[in-house]
């Protein structure tokens, strides 16, 4: 079972039949047991970083992080799903986040913000993530982003006015900044990689 | 690596059903938004809207029946318009699958609705909506409502620049004068906005041939909106990415 979980951020429909295209059994929950224990457990996020924060700490949201991290179950997070994993952001103001990535969310420097469409990714040699879909384009909307690789991880990196990381693969925790279940069939792709590896 | 032009068709919709008219006129048939959705959706479409063009209270369940169907079988972004007046209308139509909003009528009297949007959804959920057309206003370009017929009094310019500091993360851009004329953008309105505006725009009103795409990009579009050129088939989405990426334009194939 795959489970997404809801603490009311993020177009939890679409994420659900995106990988139900994948998955036979996907569940939208904040029970703490089936997120514990599911085989994946997505962590979506739309909007601002620490309105994101305080719903996810209002479901036990961090509980349920640390517990699948202590179990070293897979986790994958999605735009500020994908941030709030991170130590902090600086949106709006400092913010402390999950800390199961190394490393901070920043401002991307660009002329035109939101980064909103769809753009190239580099992919390192070895991503299991984008097997197949490596030269594919996928559909961004945000304005922050991590800058710095995390360590020990496969780092996939995005250009738009400066380079920031636009997915990671870590062992059990993957995270994409872009949104894979809006990415039309390449991000079908890329989610169908990741329930494979589950 | 560069970020992708995109290409956007709109479904107006009244009634559950897709409409197209010349300047909001004369109303017909076009077809069910979903299956629709899903045709653009193959053809390349890289994103949908949607405008309930009807926007009365008692379609607002139709509305969000529609969305939730179309966000179940189509995997690219979903902007839904018409009928915005609360951030509790956001939360529904993001709920049942939709991306974005696109706010119009409800900003211009209240304009403080933009803010409590962005607050709660961030910027990036929400689309500034502005019917413009040529005015003796200080720009030039005004606001008007009720589908271009009454000026709303205001600059079109201001009135972006406001919704920026307000909170928006995007703009779409009609030109009230070109809409449904099939003669091309409004190529200086375009130009003008672009000045102004440190978010991305989408312009709307005008599309009939081919070289139209590009020349709205050149003069600044970062997404192009069109309806009824697609609807009726006189031009497909994958001809108009051809004819971009001949000219030099990023594209997403």
């Amino acid at each position: 079972m795959i489970a997404i979980l809801d603490y009311g951020s993020g177009n939890l429909r679409s994420a659900q039949r995106a990988f139900e295209l994948a998955h036979s059994q996907v569940v939208v929950t904040n029970d703490p047991k089936i997120c514990e224990e599911a085989q994946g457990l997505v962590v979506p996020g739309v909007g601002a970083f620490a309105a994101c924060m305080d719903q996810l700490i209002g479901v036990g949201g961090r509980e349920i992080i640390a517990a699948r991290v202590a179990k070293e179950r897979p986790i994958f997070g999605i735009c500020v799903g994908m941030q709030v994993l991170f130590d902090s952001s600086n949106e709006k103001k400092n913010c402390d986040g999950v800390g199961v990535l190394q490393g901070e969310v920043d401002l991307i420097n660009a002329p035109l913000l939101p980064h909103m469409g769809w753009n190239n990714v580099s992919a390192p040699s070895g991503s299991k993530l984008f097997q197949g879909v490596e030269d594919e384009m996928f559909y961004f909307v945000h304005s922050y982003a991590a800058k710095t690789k995390v360590p020990n991880a496969l780092n996939t990196t995005c250009e738009y006015g400066e380079e920031f990381i636009a997915a990671v693969e870590r062992d059990y925790v993957v995270a994409t900044q872009f949104h894979p279940e809006k990415s039309g069939d390449a991000g079908a792709k890329l989610i169908s990689n990741w329930v494979a590896s589950l | 690596m560069t970020l992708a032009k995109r290409i956007i068709p709109c479904l107006d919709v009244a009634g559950g059903r897709v409409v197209k008219g010349v300047n909001f006129k004369d109303l017909v048939d076009a077809g069910d938004p979903v299956e629709l959705a899903k045709k653009y959706g193959l053809e390349g479409a890289d994103e949908l809207t949607f405008l309930d063009i009807s926007a009365s209270v008692e379609e607002r369940a139709t509305t969000l029946d529609m969305v939730r169907k179309t966000a179940e079988q189509v995997f690219i972004p979903l902007t839904v318009g018409g009928g915005i007046r609360s951030a509790e209308n956001v939360n529904e139509l993001l709920r049942a699958g939709a991306d974005k909003v696109s706010i119009n009528t409800a900003a211009i009297a209240r304009p403080q609705l933009i803010n409590e949007i962005s607050d709660r959804f961030g910027n990036q959920v929400l689309v500034l909506s502005v019917d413009a057309r040529r005015a003796d206003t200080k720009s030039g370009f005004e606001v008007t409502t009720h589908g271009g017929h009454q000026s709303a009094g205001i600059d079109a310019l201001a009135w972006i620049e406001e919704g920026i500091s307000r909170g928006v993360g995007e703009i779409l851009l009609n030109s009230m004068d070109a809409d449904g004329t099939k003669a091309g953008f409004d190529i200086e309105m375009l130009r003008a906005a672009r000045a102004v505006s440190s978010v991305p725009i989408i312009a709307s009103g005008g599309a009939g041939k081919l070289s139209d795409f590009g020349d709205a990009i050149s003069a600044g579009a970062d997404a192009v909106l069109a309806a009824s050129v697609f609807h009726f088939g006189d031009l497909t989405i994958s001809d108009v990415k051809k004819e971009l990426a001949k000219a030099g334009f990023p594209i997403r194939a």
